[in-house]
């Protein structure tokens, strides 16, 4: 029973610690954006401020659907945050669960889906097939590599695959496999929506996509939503090549400086159209993927 | 007798994050919505005050009304203003909001925009300079954060005027609430 309560308690320390992180990344690309495209930009953060405001504002709900899509989108990302080592600490590990998180955060994204179809809009309809259409296009090359890495350690769990790391960085799968740590940033960027790979929030065409009939309270439930997903994500690639780290501010300074270079890639570059992203994934990235996965084999 | 402007503590609290953080929608008539890209980018950055832009109405709670209403898109402007979720504030811009402006004797404009919808405040100009704009934002979050904004309340309140004179302009308006 005691025990129970801990492992509560320390869930929801996580769950606070990881939201609270990826709105101060957030604030932190707004900031760097604005310094790309000469302008002052808003404080690091205005992100908390946003949050605090739509939920202090009213929200009209589309029915049961719209209201569960949207706790199943949150709900699917917090349950994700279970089997994600954050620095050292970690709820459960066991084998198999890289597998298991590429299967629940595929959880949020059709939580997100069923929400859509309770708004009824066609713009939010359009963005989210868009974004499964991406999902497709970027799992591909990253499970490609991700079998590549577990062969080679022969675990397949990401405490396991954190451990096979140690000892210096130059164990760090960044120096011994650089060119699938290269494929794996790409898949981030599309992974976290970043700019060449942004066609299912494109504001200016779709409306911002799945959440364009989110307001109020269910937007701020939509940006919490977001920014754990864009911790869990980081952690994901600094445990799986960046060598994790036992010691949390070390963790969360190797994520500042992954989603710094991805934010900073992310200004510079237009969007792609949804089926030149998939087409450019199973082409390039693919490719280069399955070539490294054959070196690693034999 | 209790003061217009009281608020509770939690609303106050409220208030000061409503007032930090703003989204705006752009209801692009008429010749303002040229005047909002340079107040957006580099050389004015409206972003530093915690304002930004908003992809639909449902995520906005500022409406900026750029210039002349024909009664044409009056009729989308209400549909999008009752769509908008509370607190909620309208920004009227140019002379055309609120007299009529150069198009004081044509046939197919409204002249006066806070009969059909309550107008937080005006920004004067035919049309106002980016400098213009900004200020009167910076005005409106003030009265945010006095808590005076209240122009969504007195919708409610008001809404036999608001709907007769809407009528009156646009004959039959679908209603959603």
């Amino acid at each position: 029973m005691i025990e129970m309560l801990i492992t509560a308690v320390k869930f929801l320390l996580i769950t606070i610690f990881s939201s609270a992180l990826g709105l101060l990344f957030m604030g932190i690309a707004r900031k760097i954006i604005a310094r790309i495209q000469k302008r002052y930009g808003p404080p690091f953060y205005q992100p908390y401020l946003d949050v605090i405001k739509l939920f202090g504002k009213n929200a009209i709900t589309h029915g049961f659907i719209f209201d569960f899509g949207s706790i199943m989108a949150l709900g699917g990302v917090i349950a994700t945050l279970f089997f994600i080592p954050i620095g050292g600490w970690y709820l459960y590990s066991m084998s198999g669960t890289v597998i298991l998180v590429i299967y629940l955060l595929a959880i949020a994204s059709l939580g997100m889906a069923m929400g859509t179809v309770g708004s009824g809009n066609p713009q939010a309809s359009l963005g989210i097939s868009r974004a499964l259409t991406q999902m497709l296009g970027y799992e591909l090359p990253f499970l490609v590599i991700l079998f590549g890495l577990i062969y080679r350690y022969q675990t397949s769990s990401i405490v396991g695959l954190m451990e096979a790391q140690a000892g210096g960085f130059m164990n760090w799968n960044l120096f011994t496999y650089p060119i699938a740590t290269i494929i794996a940033f790409i898949v981030l960027l599309g992974m976290m929506g970043k700019k060449p790979f942004d066609a299912m929030i494109a504001p200016s065409e779709i409306g911002s996509g799945p959440v364009v009939e989110s307001g109020g309270k269910y937007l701020g439930m939509m940006m919490l939503q977001k920014s754990i997903t864009i911790i869990i994500e980081l952690a994901l690639y600094v445990n799986l090549f960046l060598g994790g780290a036992e010691n949390i501010l070390v963790f969360t300074l190797k994520m500042l400086i992954v989603w710094i270079l991805a934010t900073m890639i992310g200004s510079l570059f237009p969007r792609f159209r949804i089926e030149d992203g998939v087409l450019f994934y199973w082409k390039w990235p693919l490719m280069i993927a399955i070539v490294q996965v054959l070196f690693i084999i034999f | 007798m209790k003061d217009k402007f009281e608020r509770g503590k939690w609303k106050e609290f409220l208030d000061w994050a409503q007032n930090r953080s703003l989204s705006m929608l752009h209801y692009c008539t008429g010749c303002g919505a040229i005047e909002l890209p340079p107040t957006m980018t580099s050389r004015y950055d409206m972003s530093r005050f915690g304002i930004g832009p908003a992809a639909t109405p449902r995520q906005a709670d500022l409406l900026l009304v750029t210039g002349y209403l024909s009664t044409k898109t009056l009729r989308r402007l209400i549909y999008t203003y009752e769509q908008m979720q509370e607190p909620k504030f309208v920004v009227g811009f140019g002379s055309c909001t609120i007299n009529g402006g150069m198009y004081w004797d044509s046939y197919n404009t409204i002249k006066q925009l806070d009969k059909y919808l309550p107008v937080e405040m005006y920004i004067a100009g035919c049309m106002p300079r980016p400098e213009a704009i900004l200020d009167g934002l910076l005005k409106l979050k003030d009265k945010i954060e006095t808590g005076e904004a209240k122009g969504y309340e007195e919708y409610k309140e008001n809404i036999e005027f608001y709907h007769k004179n809407q009528e009156e302009a646009l004959g039959e308006v679908q209603r959603t609430q």
